[in-house]
């Protein structure tokens, strides 16, 4: 029983290794990798359900009875492409942070912005 | 994979990180042709290989490519993946076999796909038939992502540009590119050979893998090869930005307009069974056309997508040019 | 077309979007764009009249038969969130023209119409959906179109919170699909009606204990709810004031119900709070974000962010609703979704009319507005009151049925915990109601004039809104409360 479910628990260690890197990395690029490798690896876990045991590939053909199910296949797809989308907007949204703040290290944004933050409240005080 | 992951967690040089994230890709689509999965595989080795890899590159061209040595808060980060890992493990436990025929989702809703598609909509690939019929409204949700996501990124990187500037950027452009002559002949004679092949693809998804997501990917591929190669300024003579902010709102408008006109004619939004006297008949002009709305969208979508990107680029190359030479 | 109408609520904004980016003039497109949310508007009143003349209405897309294709199902819960979402979106587009001049820069203007409607249609989608996998599918509409329009703010905080909110709305949603993945493997159907009718026979399984898990924290990661709110002030605060305002009043909304919608109707009430102590859980935090909110809210100089902590702790006063899994519990939860929508939208454009007169909205530069600007600033101070739960409010309708379902249940230590943190409330509000009234303007020969029509008219329509529905309750009560009835009708 153990090694049926062997794969899932691979596939799970790969889900938790992106989501690690989108938590724990401080580098913008880094974590936008670490979501890709997190989204990645759910489709192989929807793509991994879809499997049956002798089928082929859903394209009907003569002579063929057992088809893998072809619905996750398509919501993949879809998912796909939503992953793109949104790594897309991610990178364009670190490259005007790179501009605006000079660094893509996540710390030194903090600190800038709560450099300016206390600078304004300064300001009033005096 | 296990190994790519990891390596990707311990690597500080960011374009290794990038390249790892495109092998990463392409061992997935690889594992996906193994699970059966032709459609996903090939869209997974265009995307998760190829454009989200170029993305990256350019964008860490800008932003440079070392990430500072300090990791922080390690321990919570790892007590959340923990927790999370350990649900989903406990999770897995009831959880049918890979591979076994009785799991639920073999019994319910697929089988009716597997075996009535054909008489239903008369396309061999069932995976289009469920994608562009049976749930085209989730393909048409898709589009829009990809049409918002378009837009997203020419609102945050679209930079209104002048006439002199972009001459002398054509000129460090053509500079630089005299030197790759040899590739450039041979670039020249493959572009076309691709675009040949976008055509089959969109045209060959109702019998093999393919369709206009592929199609799409692969058309603004063999675009943004031209612009690597002959310089952002040249392809953007040849397609101009606003002609291709035009195909993308044409592609939604037609995807949408099949699902009017069929509400015009008596159906359910999406209904292609009354598009044409034969049913079958309206499943396949519906399909044929969403598949090209489907294409055009994507296709424009990631050329307006790399050539903001690029744009930024010269942009940056151009300042520090400028900040390079006032010193002197 | 009568028939269509499910269908027409999410189609006219999505198909007005691309035509949008084809129209060449700014003017032309806002109006256009009032017009396309106007329509969806018009649609959804015309649905919570049908459906609360005739019951659930349920549209095949394609024509195929439900588990098959792509239901949309219409029911009292989600007609009504789909008045308030297209209400709000078309009453708040009337300002956008004006405000955007001043904070977005002229050739952004056209994108900024087309981002908005796009978030609109996926609002709209999750809403009127029957498909776990299409509200996926739009959930990521919506948020990227969010995304986009956070970052269009002119600070450059606004790219950083843009960011944040990316990172987090993205773990939200991939955990969202991991839950109706696992949900999809033991049932083999992804249509709501089809799962809650399956899901019972394999609910003693762990699988769909971890689809639970994953679902529910996936939607509270997109709540913001304590303590996964920490994307949101920021977002809210550097956004530009338009977008503030619409997702102020709806964003959050649209997540509340799918809290709802995936805990009552999928999985099942008695799944949901008996096997998995979900009421103490949600209780406890709910209470902890009212607290925990309202008082950084008092500590904020930043009256946009004062506002945007707020309206974290009003998701507390939902969520406690939430929690009560009564009827009465939860018609307060869909009333204060209602009211909190009309309030927050009142404030939040009020405070746009404030930076348009006045550049920014820094408590300290609020000094004396209310004789210069007294309709805006009134109209604040009304938002405000409701926000406490004064009577003749809206707000007080709804902490009126809170407390009663508290007391109903008879557990009066939290209805105590609620009025105490309403206080807090009080201590926010008149911060803001001293700077305004009470203390003389920075600059003694500023000439700050009132803000134009085109902001007054909106945020006005909203404040009558505000004291109509706190005075006549019938429409917003009588809704809540079937739409909350014929959910507990499902469960039981």
């Amino acid at each position: 029983m153990l090694m049926d479910l062997f794969n899932h628990w691979v596939v799970i260690t790969l889900m938790m290794s992106g989501l690690y890197i989108v938590i724990a990395q401080g580098n913008l690029i880094k974590k936008i990798v670490g979501l890709a490798v997190f989204q990645t690896s759910v489709f192989i876990f929807y793509i991994s359900m879809a499997k049956v045991e002798g089928g082929t590939a859903p394209i009907l053909a003569d002579g063929i009875t057992q088809y893998s199910n072809p619905l996750p296949h398509v919501l993949i797809l879809t998912a796909i492409v939503v992953g793109i989308a949104t790594t897309a907007l991610g990178l364009s949204l670190v490259v005007r942070i790179k501009e605006a703040y000079g660094s893509i290290e996540e710390d030194e944004i903090q600190q800038q912005d709560n450099q300016a933050l206390s600078e304004s409240n300064l300001e009033k005080e005096a | 994979m296990v190994i790519v992951a990891f390596a990707i967690i311990r690597m500080k040089d960011l374009f290794a990180v990038v390249m790892l994230l495109g092998i990463y890709g392409l061992i997935s689509a690889s594992f996906f042709i193994v699970m059966d999965a032709v459609d996903v595989a090939f869209t997974e080795a265009a995307v998760g290989a190829g454009i989200s890899t170029l993305l990256m590159l350019v964008v860490i061209a800008m932003t440079g490519r070392k990430e500072k040595a300090n990791r922080h808060k390690p321990f919570s980060a790892l007590f959340i993946v923990l927790v999370t890992g350990g649900l989903l493990i406990y999770g897995t436990l009831d959880m049918p076999h890979i591979g076994a025929v009785d799991a639920p989702i073999h019994k319910h809703v697929a089988p009716r796909y597997i075996n009535d598609s054909m008489a239903e909509i008369g396309v061999p690939n069932i995976v289009t038939s469920v994608l562009a019929s049976y749930r085209a409204f989730d393909t048409f949700g898709e589009v829009v992502v990809i049409f918002t996501a378009g837009i997203g990124v020419l609102t945050l990187l679209s930079v209104a540009r002048r006439k002199e500037s972009e001459e002398e950027i054509s000129s460090i452009n053509d500079s630089m590119h005299e030197q790759h002559l040899v590739i450039r002949i041979v670039a020249k004679m493959l572009i076309p050979f691709i675009f040949l092949f976008a055509l089959y693809v969109q045209f060959h998804g109702d019998f093999g893998p393919g369709g206009g997501f592929q199609a799409g990917v692969i058309f603004a591929a063999a675009t943004i090869l031209y612009a690597m190669l002959f310089g952002l300024s040249t392809a953007r003579k040849v397609i101009n930005q606003t002609f291709i902010q035009l195909i993308a709102a044409i592609g939604v408008l037609l995807y949408g307009s099949v699902g009017i006109v069929s509400l015009m004619s008596g159906g359910n939004f999406f209904d292609y069974n009354v598009l044409a006297s034969d049913p079958i008949a309206g499943q396949h002009l519906g399909i044929l056309l969403i598949e090209w709305g489907v294409g055009c969208t994507v296709a424009s979508v990631m050329i307006i997508i790399f050539f903001n990107f690029a744009g930024r680029q010269e942009l940056h190359q151009q300042k520090e040019r400028v900040q390079n030479q006032e010193p002197s | 077309m009568i028939a269509h109408l499910p269908i027409l609520q999410v189609i006219i904004p999505l198909m007005a979007a691309p035509i949008c980016l084809m129209l060449k003039r700014t003017q032309l497109v806002w109006l256009f764009s009032i017009i396309a949310s106007g329509l969806a508007f018009a649609v959804s009143i015309l649905l919570l009249q049908q459906v609360m003349a005739s019951g659930v209405i349920s549209y095949e897309l394609g024509g195929w038969q439900a588990p098959w294709g792509i239901e949309y199902r219409i029911d009292k819960l989600n007609a009504f969130l789909l008045l308030i979402i297209s209400g709000i979106s078309t009453v708040v587009l009337f300002a956008a023209q004006t405000s955007l001049e001043k904070e977005i820069p002229k050739d952004k203007h056209i994108f900024f119409y087309v981002l908005y409607l796009l978030s609109l249609t996926g609002m709209l989608g999750i809403v009127a959906t029957g498909d776990a996998f299409n509200v996926f599918v739009f959930l990521e509409i919506s948020s990227l179109s969010a995304y986009a329009l956070i970052g269009m703010g002119n600070k450059r905080q606004a790219l950083w919170a843009s960011y944040q909110y990316l990172i987090m709305g993205t773990i939200g949603a991939t955990f969202i699909l991991i839950g109706i993945g696992l949900m999809y493997q033991m049932t083999g159907t992804l249509n709501m009606h089809d799962l809650s009718q399956r899901l019972p026979e394999v609910e003693q399984s762990r699988t769909v204990l971890a689809a639970f898990a994953f679902v529910i924290v996936g939607v509270c990661l997109k709540l913001a709810m304590f303590p996964l709110h920490l994307w949101l002030p920021n977002a809210y605060t550097y956004a530009p004031s338009i977008v503030t305002a619409f997702f102020a009043a709806t964003a959050t909304k649209v997540a509340v119900y799918l809290l709802i919608r995936f805990t009552f109707s999928v999985f099942g009430f008695s799944f949901s709070f008996t096997h998995i102590p979900l009421q103490t859980i949600f209780m406890a935090l709910g209470l902890v974000g009212i607290f925990v909110a309202s008082t950084s809210a008092i500590y904020q100089n930043n009256v946009k962010q004062l506002f945007a902590y707020s309206s974290i702790a009003q998701i507390g006063y939902m969520i406690v609703g939430f929690s009560l899994s009564t009827v009465t519990g939860l018609t307060a939860t869909l009333l204060h979704m209602f009211n909190h929508a009309l309030m927050k939208g009142a404030i939040f454009l009020a405070l746009a009319a404030v930076i348009y007169r006045v550049g920014n909205v820094e408590l300290n530069n609020l000094r004396g507005l209310g004789r210069q600007m007294p309709l805006t600033m009134a109209a604040i101070v009304i938002g405000g009151l409701s926000l406490i739960g004064v009577p003749l409010t809206v707000g007080f309708v709804s902490k009126w049925y809170l407390l009663m379902a508290l007391i109903e249940q008879g557990w009066w230590p939290i209805a105590v915990l609620i009025l105490l943190g309403s206080m807090l409330a009080v201590i926010y509000v008149w911060r803001i109601v001293e700077v305004a009234y009470f203390k003389e303007p920075l600059n003694k020969n500023s000439t700050i004039k009132e803000a134009p029509m085109s902001f007054l008219i909106p945020i006005w329509v909203l404040v009558i809104a505000n004291i109509y529905f706190g005075i006549d309750t019938r429409l917003s009560v009588g809704v809540a409360e079937a739409a909350a009835q014929s959910l507990f009708g499902v469960a039981l």
